[in-house]
Order: C-alpha cells, then sequence, then structure tokens
C-alpha cells in the first residue's frame, strides 16, 4: 500500500450539487441527533462521486463543517480507507487490479503489466492523455473468477492480459465491454460447462425423496 | 464490586472497575506502558503491558481490560495474574522489538535521551540486537507552532499527543492520518497548535517525537539540578519542577499538584524562563542629568534616603505590582508605616477588592479542585482560557463529565467547552436571577478581571454576591463565590492589607501626581504620569525601570524563597533554584537595608524573623499548602455596597496574555506566541 497523502494540486472550492446536498440532508437525518458524524463515509463518497472520481482537499473541510467535526477527524479518515482516491483518476477509468492471494496465482501480475505498460509505470499516476489511471487493490471478493479487475462500479472478471488490453480499449473508445465474466460464463459456473449434476434423471420429477434424514 | 485477585502471588483485593494495569500497581508491581496515561483515555495500542491472565491462551493488555472484564474462576478462588513470568518477559521483548523496528538509533542526537520511556524499557525489555535488515520508514517533519518540535520519525504511534490535545485541552487540531506502517500524527495541513496547553504534549510524549523547541539541544536531563517551586504567571500557583544548570534557569516543568494544576501547566508558565535571563536589571542605577547610570547600592540608597527626608510623607507612595512576594510587601507595608506613609497600595490594575469585606470576598473560595464538584459554572467577566488556562482544562474535564451547566455573562470567547451565553453585561445577570439555573446544588460562580477591575466593580461584585446568594451558591457547606486572580502578588497583598486606609492615596492618583515620591515595587503595568522621583525595585528593565530615577535589581521568582498566595487564598512557597543576577539581591533584604539607611530599622535580621512579625500581622499566610476556611458572611458584607452599574460589557482587560509581565515581555518565545495568537485572531479573509 502506497503512502496516502493529499496531492499538491487541489480545486481551490468544493460544493455539492443541490441534488447531492439534498442527499446528503437526508442522510445526516437517518442518523440520531448528536451522531451526525457518522454520516461522514457516506458523505465522502458521494463527494467522490460528484468529483469525477477523487476526493479533493476542499470536500474534506466542506463535509466537517456539515458534520460539525474538526478537520483533522474527517482528514484522519479519508487517509485511512483507501477506497478514497486523494488524487485525480483517469476521466475514463481507473483500474483497480485485484493482487490478493487467489488473483495473484491467477495471473494479477501480469494484468499490472498490462497497466504498466498501457497506462503508467506507477499506480495512481495518469496516462499521458488523463484518461485512465490503475492501482492495485486488495480482495475485491470475485476471487472464484480471478483474476479480475474493478472499473468504477462493475467487475470484470476471468482476464488475461489480452482481455484487460480490450477492455481498455473498450473504454477508451466509449463502448465499454459488459460487466462479469470475459470468457462467458454465467457467475462463476464452470467455464467449459457442467461437469456435476448432469445427470438430469436425478432430479427430474422425483422430489423429496431423499429428504428423510 | 470488589474483587479479589493474586499478582505474582500476593493476594490484593481491589475495586472492579479498576484496569488490571492499576490492580498491579496497588500490587506493588511497576508495568511498562506507553501509551497509557492516567489522566487520558484508553487506547491498548502499544502493547508493552503486556500481563499474564491464568485461563487466558494469550497475554492480555492490562491497561485495557477492568476486573470486572475477567472471567471468574470455576471454583471461585481469585484469578491469578502474573507479571513476572518468563512467558511475559519474552511477550514484551517481542512487542519492545517491532516497536524498534521503525525507531531510529539516533539517541545521541535526541534531546528526550535520559529522560526516554522507550530507551528506560529498552533497558530492561531490549534485546541486544536487531533481526531486521530491511530499511527503517522515515516520516515527513510536521510543523506544530512554534513550542514543539517535531520529529516524527521516532513517533511510536500512542497516540498521547492525539488524546491530550482532543480530550484535556480540547482542541482538535492533532491527529493520526494514513493508516499501518504508514500512520502518522500531524495537524491538518502543517496549522500550528493553537492551544494555552500544547506543550503538555511534550511531556506526554514516551519518545523523542515530540520535544520543546525552546530549548532544542541545550541542556541534558541529568546535567540540570531540579528545585520545586510554584509558578508565579498566573493567579494558580500551579506546582512547577525549575530545572537549572548552574547559574541558569534551563526550563520549568510542572510538578504534581492534585488541587490545582494536577499534572498540566500552561504554555506561558512552561516557556517564559528565557525571559528569565534577558533584560535583567544586575545592578543599581540612578538618573544622572536624565540618563541611568550605573552605581553602587550605598549611592543609590542615600539618592533615596535624600529625597524622602525631603519630602512629606503624605506626598509619598508605594506600589506593589503582580509578581512581588509577600515577604517584601510586608517589609515594605512596614517600612512605610515607619515612616508614617499611608499611601500604599497593591491593586496596581485599579482592583476594587477591599480587605476590610473579609477574605471570602476576594478568593476563590470553592477551590479549583471542587470544579470537579460542581454542577452549576456561571462565568463573569473572565476568559478562563487565557487567564487560567490549567482552570479552564479543569472546567472543560469536569463538562466531559456531563450533567453541567456553563453559562458567560461577559465576552463570548471559544472556552473548548459549551455555554449558554446570558448577555455581555451587567443588566445580564438580572435575567439570570430571574432565570435560575435550574435544580443546581453546587454552583460556582467565577468572577473575572472584567468584573473587579471595572471602576463601577464595587456595584457589580455585590449585584454577583446578591445573585449567587439566590441561586445557591452560598451554604453551610458550599461557598461557591469564586474570584479568579490573574496575577500571583494580589492575595498577599490583599491579605496584608497592602492598600490604602481611607483618607491614604490608591494607585491612580499615586502616579497622577498626587505622590512626589513613588516606591514602585515591581509594578510594571502602569504608567507614572508625573513627574515624581520614581524609586523601582524589581528584575526586568522593563516599562518601570524606564521611568525610575532610581533601580534596585530585586530578585525573580526562582531566584528567593518567597510566599505566594494563589486564587484560592493558598499561601504557597517558591524556592530559590539560582542566585539573582550580578549585584541583585532577595528583595526584602533590600528593603531591610534601605529601612537602617532611613533610620527607621526593620526589626528581623533574617527571613524566619521577618516571616515570623509577617505570620502575626497575617496568620493566613502560615499555612503553606493548605486552603485555610473563608467566611461565607464576608460576602454578606459585598451585598451592602451599591453604586450604578455601567453598561458596558464585561469585557477581560487582560490585553494580551503573552506579555503580561515583565518576564513575560522579556521572553522572545511569548513575543512569537503573542504575535502568533494575535494572527490567529485577525479572521482570515475568506479564499
Ligand atoms: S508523537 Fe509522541 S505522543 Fe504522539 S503518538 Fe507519537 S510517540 Fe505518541
Ligand atoms: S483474490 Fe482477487 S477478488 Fe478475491
Ligand atoms: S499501555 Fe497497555 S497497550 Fe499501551
Amino acid at each position: 500500500m502506497s503512502v496516502r497523502r493529499l496531492h499538491p494540486n487541489q480545486p481551490k472550492t468544493f460544493a455539492f450539487t443541490p441534488q447531492n446536498s439534498a442527499w446528503a440532508q437526508e442522510t445526516i437525518a437517518k442518523y440520531p441527533d448528536g451522531k451526525q458524524a457518522s454520516a461522514v463515509i457516506p458523505l465522502l463518497w458521494r463527494a467522490q462521486e460528484q468529483h469525477y472520481g477523487w476526493l479533493p482537499e476542499p470536500a474534506i473541510r466542506v463535509v466537517a463543517d456539515m458534520l460539525e467535526m474538526a478537520y483533522i477527524r474527517v482528514y484522519e479518515i479519508a487517509t485511512f480507507y483507501t477506497m478514497f482516491q486523494l488524487q485525480p483518476v483517469g476521466k475514463l477509468a481507473h483500474i483497480q487490479v485485484c493482487g490478493t492471494t487467489p488473483c495473484m496465482l491467477r495471473g494479477a501480475q501480469d494484468l499490472v503489466a498490462v497497466c504498466k505498460r498501457k497506462i503508467s509505470t506507477q499506480p495512481h499516476i495518469l496516462s499521458e492523455d488523463g484518461n485512465f489511471s490503475w492501482e492495485e487493490v486488495e480482495c475485491l471478493g470475485v476471487c472464484a473468477n480471478a483474476p479480475m479487475v474493478q472499473i468504477w462500479k462493475d467487475t470484470y472478471e476471468d482476464l488475461t492480459p489480452d482481455l484487460l488490453e480490450t477492455i481498455l480499449n473498450g473504454f477508451a473508445s466509449g463502448t465499454p465491454p459488459k460487466a462479469g465474466s470475459q470468457i462467458g460464463r454465467i457467475a462463476s459456473s464452470p467455464s467449459a460447462g457442467f461437469t456435476t449434476l448432469t445427470d438430469k434423471t436425478i432430479y427430474a420429477g422425483n422430489s423429496g425423496s431423499n429428504q428423510e434424514s | 464490586m470488589p474483587r479479589k485477585l493474586i499478582i505474582d502471588g500476593d493476594e490484593i483485593e481491589v475495586d472492579g472497575g479498576t484496569s488490571l494495569l492499576q490492580a498491579c500497581e496497588l500490587a506493588g508491581r511497576e508495568i511498562p506502558r506507553f501509551c497509557y496515561h492516567e489522566r487520558l483515555s484508553i487506547a491498548g495500542n502499544c502493547r508493552m503491558c503486556l500481563v499474564q491472565l491464568d485461563g487466558m491462551p494469550k497475554p492480555v493488555a492490562s491497561c485495557a481490560m477492568t476486573v470486572n472484564d475477567i472471567r471468574p474462576t470455576r471454583d471461585g478462588s481469585p484469578n491469578v495474574i502474573n507479571t513476572r513470568s518468563e512467558v511475559i518477559k519474552k511477550a514484551r521483548e517481542g512487542v519492545m522489538e517491532f516497536l524498534l523496528i521503525n525507531h531510529p538509533l539516533d539517541c545521541p542526537i535526541c534531546d528526550q535521551g535520559g529522560e526516554c520511556d522507550l530507551q528506560d524499557q529498552a533497558m530492561v525489555y531490549g534485546t541486544g540486537g536487531s533481526r531486521y535488515e530491511e530499511n527503517k520508514r522515515a516520516v515527513d517533519e510536521k510543523y506544530f507552532g512554534p513550542l514543539i518540535k517535531t520529529s516524527m520519525t521516532r513517533c511510536i504511534q500512542c497516540t498521547r499527543c492525539v488524546r491530550f490535545m482532543t480530550e484535556v485541552a480540547g482542541v482538535e487540531e492533532l491527529g493520526a492520518v494514513g493508516r499501518g506502517e504508514d500512520m502518522e500524527i500531524t495537524t491538518y495541513l502543517k496549522h500550528g497548535i493553537d492551544s494555552e496547553l500544547s506543550a503538555n504534549v511534550v511531556d506526554l510524549c514516551p519518545v523523542g517525537a515530540l520535544t520543546h523547541r525552546p530549548w532544542a539541544y541545550n541542556a541534558r536531563p541529568w546535567e540540570l539540578h531540579k528545585t520545586e517551586s510554584v509558578d508565579v504567571m498566573d493567579g494558580l500557583g500551579s506546582a512547577v519542577h525549575v530545572h537549572t544548570r548552574a547559574r541558569e534557569v534551563m526550563r520549568i516543568l510542572p510538578r504534581l499538584n492534585e488541587d490545582i494544576n494536577e499534572e498540566w501547566i500552561s504554555d506561558k508558565t512552561r516557556h517564559v524562563s528565557d525571559g528569565l535571563r534577558t533584560q535583567r536589571l544586575d545592578r543599581p542605577y540612578l538618573r544622572k542629568n536624565g540618563r541611568l547610570e550605573p552605581v553602587s547600592w550605598s549611592e543609590a540608597f542615600e539618592a533615596i534616603v535624600e529625597r524622602i527626608r525631603a519630602t512629606d510623607s503624605s506626598f509619598i507612595g508605594a506600589i506593589a505590582g503582580d509578581m512581588v512576594g509577600a515577604e517584601e510587601m510586608f517589609a515594605l507595608k512596614d517600612l512605610m508605616g515607619r515612616l508614617g506613609v499611608r499611601n500604599i497600595d497593591c491593586r496596581q490594575h485599579g482592583e476594587v477588592f477591599n480587605p476590610t469585606w473579609g477574605r471570602a470576598s476576594y478568593v476563590f473560595n470553592p477551590g479549583v479542585a471542587a470544579i470537579d464538584e460542581a454542577d452549576a459554572i456561571v462565568l463573569i467577566g473572565t476568559n478562563p482560557r487565557i487567564e487560567a488556562a490549567v482552570l479552564n482544562g479543569r472546567i472543560r474535564k469536569r463538562w466531559r463529565g456531563g450533567g453541567i451547566n456553563i453559562s458567560v455573562v461577559g465576552e463570548p470567547h471559544e472556552l473548548t467547552y459549551p455555554y449558554k451565553f446570558i448577555g455581555s453585561s451587567g443588566p445580564a445577570l438580572a435575567s439570570m436571577e430571574r432565570d435560575g439555573l435550574g435544580d443546581a446544588e453546587r454552583p460556582i460562580f467565577i468572577i473575572g478581571p472584567g468584573v473587579y477591575r471595572r471602576p463601577d466593580g464595587e456595584a457589580i461584585l455585590s449585584k454577583i454576591a446578591r445573585l449567587a446568594k439566590s441561586l445557591g451558591a452560598l451554604k453551610t457547606d458550599w461557598n461557591g463565590f469564586a474570584v479568579l486572580h490573574t496575577t500571583a502578588a494580589l492575595v498577599a497583598g490583599l491579605d496584608l492589607e497592602f492598600v490604602p486606609k481611607i483618607g491614604a492615596l490608591k494607585t491612580s492618583e499615586i502616579v497622577s501626581g498626587a505622590a512626589e515620591v513613588i516606591y514602585n515595587l515591581g509594578a510594571d503595568e502602569i504608567e507614572v504620569q508625573s513627574d515624581a522621583f520614581v524609586i523601582y525595585q524589581g528584575t526586568h528593565g522593563d516599562r518601570g525601570a524606564q521611568r525610575a530615577d532610581v533601580i534596585l535589581p530585586g530578585a525573580a521568582y526562582t531566584e528567593k524563597i518567597a510566599t505566594f498566595v494563589n486564587t484560592e487564598g493558598r499561601a504557597q512557597r517558591t524556592s530559590r533554584a539560582v542566585f539573582p543576577p550580578g549585584d541583585a539581591r532577595e528583595d526584602w533584604t533590600i528593603i531591610r537595608a534601605l529601612s537602617e539607611c532611613l533610620n527607621a530599622k526593620l526589626p528581623y535580621d533574617n527571613i524566619q524573623q521577618l516571616r515570623d512579625a509577617m505570620f502575626r500581622a497575617a496568620p493566613v499566610l502560615k499555612d503553606v499548602g493548605m486552603m485555610s476556611c473563608t467566611d461565607n458572611s464576608d460576602i454578606d458584607r459585598l451585598l451592602r455596597l451599591d453604586g450604578k452599574v455601567g453598561i458596558e460589557p464585561l469585557t477581560s482587560i487582560v490585553m494580551d496574555f503573552y506579555l503580561s509581565n515583565p518576564i513575560a515581555r522579556a521572553s522572545s518565545i511569548m513575543a512569537e506566541l503573542s504575535a502568533l495568537s494575535q494572527a490567529n485572531k485577525t479572521p482570515v479573509a475568506a479564499e
């Protein structure tokens, strides 16, 4: 994990859009009086979504003021959780490559190599055109379809370096592929068709007979 | 519920709420710790305090577990704790090894060396070498303001500093950002800490991550001589240790006194020490042809004698300042009495107090520690955050305990706790009388200089006394009438009745032409407006000395054994940590020597004889360290005072906290802090 610091170039101000402000007020109202600070993570997350996928410093202050928290407290939270991006991310896609054991065994490092080659040699650094960035993250919970990457809110699974390149090209040309497994299987069912329970007769028609014990 | 424990074979009974660490201490075991501190919340993150608890698979952090948390044994026998076993030794060695993975090996250039918890504990639990070959982590320097030097590579993330600032000082400016190995302690975007108690974090830091910037690389703890004393920077009289090397005061640190300052001191108390070295008066001076020239003691005395002889006693006046001890005030009063001079005053800021009202009318009757028991506090004409920072911390501590109403009459300041603002001027007191204080049983009315330094102070005091009485602050077992003094000398002066009797001149009259000769004993906050002949006895080349015709160099509070009475009316004594510089002398001896030249010899040859005489005049000064009982009925006398209360707001008159006395004005650190606090006050233009 890299050292998490605020980016040197920050926008001067930040303000929630009217819709997001209204949403924020609703969110704050969900918590009992005096516990508004509980809304800090949803608000920061919304600020990040609004601000091109990364959290700028003025947003930390805006959220702190909304929740009557000290700036340093919100700053602590923003630097603690790695899902908050503290530096600009690619305009079209920010690739989060899972590097945890199952994905690693299934070739995550080859995906990282693609990112290094196509985006930038270092994580969290924008590609030259500013459209892409990448980072390595911990397990995203799709281990059965390792290796995988997450882009925005979607996961792209069962990858190979070639498939990842295709995905990147898709984002670059404005036609991102469908999320999920990239080799056509449904969820994590076997990739070469079903291998067990293929004999339909064992469950066709006579249900319940085996359920004694 | 009390429970029995067996700690290393010794049986002990402790309350269920005590932590295992405290229980082990009660049993006489020393438990190493970094993050635990009695006055802060429990963090349990350093793991140094491990002990072995029978029935637990692994060692437990003793600071974070209370006796109640232990599962009782099956047969009801006491639980067994082991603090000395081989397992524990190994466990602590393991913790230490982890802590040292990233801790630099820079003890020889670290200011904490010699008083570092990590160093000390490594002597017991450290292993000789390291098994780690990786690079140590390096941490960027941080900026915590002019008082705190950081070296964050040394930080072991105990978070004591964060907890102190958040909990005790009430200024949420420090935090731990990042996570895991990258966790760092910092302020928000290099903002310096804006608190009057900030330097206490340096004492709390168990390693050399936070050290005192002003004293950086000046001294090693083992070459310092330590003297127990009390502080005179405000009216509290906090207990301090004065650390000296040869003839110099190197630093001032807090000393435990549960009744007053617990274990904290304000930044001013601590860092004023450089002011004790600069601008000092170290020889007598005499004004010749308009210029002050150094002279001998006898020449200075001759000039004084000549002038005093030539002046009618009704045209002579004496004023005592904010940091003079009771001994010299007593000697000066005695001398003036022998010369027939009645114009004496110790109230240089025009305080309205009068000793004839009785002692309860001018002291902090409940005592500082009683704040812990109060259920309502009314702050009138005071900003305790700067006038008595440590006391403000205590109010905050009480507020954190819950169940207390705090109200403010006067200027609304940021006090680090919420309060109800009643109004800014006198009439607000009437509305308070109407509204009451709910069902408060033990209210305290803290009365600051914004009340008693005003010309209509008597009338306001009278109103407050009535309010206090009607709202239940004056009961047989509770006196909540609390005058907060901001200067160290005034209470003793009032106890000694160093005030003009009826018909005699008070300070403002003495300095504005009614006196031809003025004996100024360390009063630097007033301007002598006439062309009177001024004898200044004091320590610093400050306002008083500049206007003087004769200067007699005296001793500062670290250089004499003198009695000071704090705002509670508690007599305390300073100790001599160093000798006064050059020809300067202890103050009472100067007055004693002068009395002989004036043929009015004071009948005491040593400090003990002087004190005996002083105790006869003011017996309350005798009980050093004690708060003597006051009489509630004194407050009734205030009820009879009258006068009109002006409508001006009760603003605190302490202009600049960091520059309120000559020692502070001589200190370059105080100048820096003052500039910083002014800058913080001016609102920054919005971006
Ligand atoms: S700076 Fe000192 S007190 Fe603060 S967390 Fe680090 S080691 Fe602890
Ligand atoms: S290990 Fe990659 S998703 Fe779980
Ligand atoms: S002292 Fe117990 S964990 Fe730090």
